[in-house]
């Protein structure tokens, strides 16, 4: 018996345990797999962490009432204490008809394709593999510029473990999952003793898609550097260009707000607006967990409805909200396939693979368009109102003059509401960059208000 | 153990002497050091929402961290079985960080006692569900009593009760038992197409007994306030300004903008823009920054830090000079000074890290209303839903939710979609007054740092900066 069946077969028990208690319904998601992570800096081994570990979690309707609990604990005589404890939590709970486990359609048709969500060869990759990519990756930082005099560390991890949910109207499935990261974040130091830092990072499912530990180490470097004699500029509204690796953040924002949670809440701005223009003709959204071997990817929800790929924005029409089972009913819809669950709590909306999808224009060619503007590599803060669509947020990168990239800029923030700001997306390039769950094209927006002097 | 018993000796059997072995293997490649973390906490939570108990959940998670130390580099591994045989692999497995030769013996490890700064009177985790249930149905009545215009209210309450204890090489076991409760509420205003949220919450280190003297209608009604505020707040303004930050909250600016950059695991790798600047002026001459972790049932109080450390009462910046670092065991042996009790980490999965207990800035002698008066046309701050810092460069953003434009002296409109954003130094530099009117933040903070979340505590007087950039969407 592997693991995959091993974890299916304690959440089919669990799942019996709490039936005999008196629940109606149930499901169970166990979750169990290892951990390796490296850290080195300056040159030495900083932290190496090496665990295994293992969780539970249990959801239960009694009457239409709902109950969760979890434990790492999974002795015969502590799970079904817990079966009892959980039945008896639903006591205080409402019974709510938009409760419940999604319907057996949902997952009677299960994806059966190969997702390649496990790395076969992870777990043979020796340790001393991982501690010298980190150390490659470091040297390559240091070796790529003098300039660069301090590392936070360069950290090497890889994960391998099983995802297994069972419920009691007879879904049941399981896989294994593996990961693996490279990051690296290094400093330069500028006038006035102020440290500019950058950091790179790639992450995988499989080990052998990471970038190069030197290409990790150097795109660091070198984005470090781009940010000596970083300054503040006069506040003034000016064209913005999204770097790719940060305009996926922009469409990170543009599925919470699209999410089936906020629409039940009414705290979208996206509210009423299914099959309206939401932004410009040229932007269109997808969120897919069917693409073999990306990190989002997954047969099933975290309800265990089958994974479907979901337009958000075609065209700049807004296609439609995420929804999961519960937010589904209340809002009189039908689920997409879009739950994600952890093992401590109920499910809720979120995305697999999110990804806004390429435009024509080169990176060059955005960046010559703008007589005067900025060229945006970094966000901070939480100034993001997704009621009101109120955006805020504190900025870096570099001003962009008579079509060129030219100083760095820090110290400043972009505002706008996200109504305008999809609206006023000008251009889209080609070169779509896909990292982790997510990706997204440079993006030129038409007009931002950036704060500074 | 020498006193006996305890909550890990009575309910999984880990005795002195399963202790003493465990050490042992964890420093039997060399090592200069290893500590073992025992964790045992239990959660339950419960969510209203239109009128509803939508959720009720729970659970516990038990397990050990176990760390070797040689030199600045750190071993760790964790187990969530609480055996011998797996705690012996587990401290096998961190002992691998080490290559020496040279066998280091444990200490016999014995029991430490500490201060007993959170004493719960109502055990939340004694308490019938339903008797808390009625406690925050309170909040969730009374904030959609509060206006018609409040069209949705989501309430929920979590407490949580956790078991440590820390067994070091040194000698040192200690043991705590630290509560937390947190009442969170969201309160959404809605006439005709305009729907504003806002969001609040409340807490500490403490039982039920909370609630007696902070009613959960008090918090319900000011987030309803907020959020009906919002409706005719006006667009932020944008540029440099002077800004007030109000007492109590405001000190969230003091995290972000020095806060983390005092950590002294930054400085040991030089990676802060406090590095290498003890006993120079970092501040206004007006500025005295402490960090507390000895505040009574305060958030972010600890009776003793996650490495066995007991807390301190640390002052970091006085008038306007750096003075020290907070300091964890690896980076106090880096700089040859005590560990201050900032020793902390999220669970028994994560290895510790200085960080943060109550952290906040003492007052001065200027009355509020003063502080207002000095200010021709600025900014009034009060509420944050966070911020961050970048701590290599200084540069700092937050989120401020409830805000006010300053006019003649006087506070007139709100504004909403306000975001401060500076530099740490410089901005402290430009404290101009300082309030006599200091105030603890209700206990709702929870700062993230390389993963890790810890609850916090924050606090500041009523403060004058004499101009911070405001990102807003109107050119000023």
């Amino acid at each position: 018996m592997d693991d995959t069946e091993r974890s299916l077969n304690l959440a089919e028990d669990v799942v019996r345990l709490a039936k005999k208690h008196g629940a109606d319904d149930a499901d169970v998601l166990v979750a169990a797999g290892t951990e390796f992570e490296v850290t080195v800096r300056q040159g030495q081994i900083d932290r190496l962490i090496e665990a295994g570990s293992k969780a539970l979690g249990l959801r239960v309707f009694v009457g239409g009432r709902p109950a969760i609990s979890y434990t790492s604990d999974f002795a015969r005589t502590v799970l079904d204490q817990l079966a009892q404890d959980t039945v008896e939590r639903a006591a205080i709970t409402d019974s709510d008809p938009a409760a419940g486990l999604p319907d057996a359609d949902e997952w009677r048709t299960q994806f059966e394709g190969d997702l390649m969500l496990d790395d076969p060869a992870l777990s043979d990759v020796p340790n001393d593999t991982k501690i010298e990519m980190a150390r490659r990756c470091e040297a390559a930082s240091f070796g790529f510029d003098p300039r660069i005099t301090r590392s936070d560390g360069a950290t090497c991890s890889t994960e391998v473990g099983v995802r297994a949910l069972v419920n009691s109207r007879g879904f049941g499935g399981g896989y294994r999952t593996s990961g693996a990261s490279l990051q690296i974040e290094v400093m330069a130091d500028d006038e006035d003793g102020k440290k500019r830092n950058d950091h790179w990072y790639s992450v995988e499912r499989f080990f052998d898609r990471l970038e190069p530990p030197e290409e990790v180490g150097r795109k660091a470097a070198e984005r470090a550097l781009t940010h000596l004699g970083a300054r503040k500029v006069p506040t003034r509204a000016v064209p913005v260009v999204w770097e790719n690796q940060l305009a996926q953040r922009l469409v990170g924002i543009i599925a919470r707000a699209a999410s089936g949670e906020a629409l039940h809440r009414r705290q979208t701005f996206l509210m009423d607006l299914e099959g309206e223009p939401v932004a410009s003709a040229l932007v269109t959204i997808i969120d897919d967990p069917l693409i073999p071997g990306r990190l989002g990817s997954r047969p099933f929800d975290g309800e265990g409805v089958t994974s479907r790929r979901n337009e958000l924005c075609v065209g700049g029409i807004f296609s439609g909200f995420l929804f999961d089972t519960y937010t589904a009913r209340k809002t009189g819809r039908r689920t997409t396939g879009s739950a994600v669950r952890g093992i401590a709590g109920a499910p809720s909306v979120g995305t697999s693979n999110l990804f806004m999808e390429a435009g024509t224009a080169s990176f060059e060619e955005i960046i010559a368009s703008v007589e005067d503007g900025l060229f945006l590599t970094d966000l901070m803060g939480f100034g993001v109102n997704i009621t009101t669509g109120d955006f805020s947020q504190g900025a870096a990168g570099r001003w962009i003059e008579h079509g060129k990239l030219s100083y760095p800029v820090t110290e400043i923030n972009i505002s706008g509401n996200l109504q305008e700001m999809l609206r006023g997306i000008e251009m889209i390039g080609s070169d779509l960059f896909f990292r982790g769950s997510a990706g997204a094209p440079t993006l030129r927006m038409a007009r931002l208000m950036v704060s500074g002097l | 153990m020498t006193a006996g018993g305890g909550f890990f000796a009575d309910r999984f059997g880990i005795d002195t002497r399963i202790i003493n072995e465990i050490l042992s293997e964890a420093l039997s490649h060399g090592g200069d050091y290893a500590d073992l973390y025992f964790e045992h906490r239990q959660t339950s939570s419960i969510l209203i929402e239109e009128e509803k108990v939508k959720n009720a959940s729970g659970g516990i998670i038990q397990g050990v961290g176990i760390r070797v130390v040689q030199g600045d580099a750190t071993g760790y591994a964790y187990t969530e079985e609480l055996t011998r045989e797996a705690m012996r692999q587990a401290a096998r497995t961190a002992a691998k960080i080490a290559s020496g030769n040279r066998r280091v013996e444990p200490v016999e490890v014995a029991r430490r006692s500490t201060p007993d700064l959170y004493p719960v009177r109502v055990p939340p985790w004694e308490t019938p569900a339903r008797e808390k249930l009625a406690i925050i149905r309170r909040a969730d009545v009374a904030a959609r009593a509060y206006d018609a215009v409040i069209q949705r209210v989501v309430v929920s309450f979590a407490d949580e009760v956790q078991h440590m204890a820390v067994a070091t090489s040194d000698g040192t076991f200690v043991e705590d038992v630290q509560p937390m409760i947190r009442l969170n509420l969201q309160c959404l205003s809605e006439e005709g197409k305009n729907r504003q949220t806002a969001v609040g919450g409340g807490g500490g280190r403490m039982g039920l007994e909370y609630f007696e003297t902070h009613p959960p209608e008090e918090l319900a009604r000011d987030v309803a306030r907020q959020a009906i505020l919002l409706q005719s707040a006006v667009d932020a303004p944008a540029g440099v300004l002077p800004v007030v930050l109000g007492a109590g909250d405001s000190g969230i600016l003091l995290h972000e903008a020095v806060g983390h950059g005092l950590e002294a695991d930054f400085n040991r790798k030089q990676t802060s823009n406090y590095a290498d600047r003890l006993g120079e002026t970092v501040a206004s001459s007006l500025v005295s920054v402490v960090d507390d972790g000895t505040i009574p049932s305060s958030r972010g109080s600890i009776d003793v830090d996650d490495e066995g450390n007991l807390p301190r009462k640390n002052v970091l910046i006085e008038e306007g000079v750096l003075q020290g670092y907070m300091q964890d065991r690896i980076s106090a042996r880096h700089f040859g000074v005590a560990p201050s009790g900032n020793g902390r980490r999220e669970s028994f999965r994560a290895y510790p890290m200085p960080r943060m207990t109550n952290t906040y800035m003492l007052p001065g002698e200027s009355s509020p209303e003063d502080i207002i008066r000095a200010v021709d046309r600025g900014l009034f701050c009060l509420s944050y839903s966070g911020g961050q810092v970048n701590i290599s460069n200084g540069d700092f953003v937050f989120s401020v939710t409830e805000a006010y434009l300053i006019e003649g002296g006087r506070v007139t409109s709100p504004v909403k979609g306000v975001t401060l954003i500076g530099n740490g130094p410089d901005t402290l530099s430009k404290v101009t007054m300082v309030g006599a009117d200091f105030q603890l933040s209700d206990g709702r903070w929870t700062c993230g740092k390389d993963g890790q979340s810890v609850p916090v505590g924050v606090g500041m007087p009523t403060v004058l900066v004499s101009g911070i950039t405001v990102g807003g969407t109107q050119n000023e």
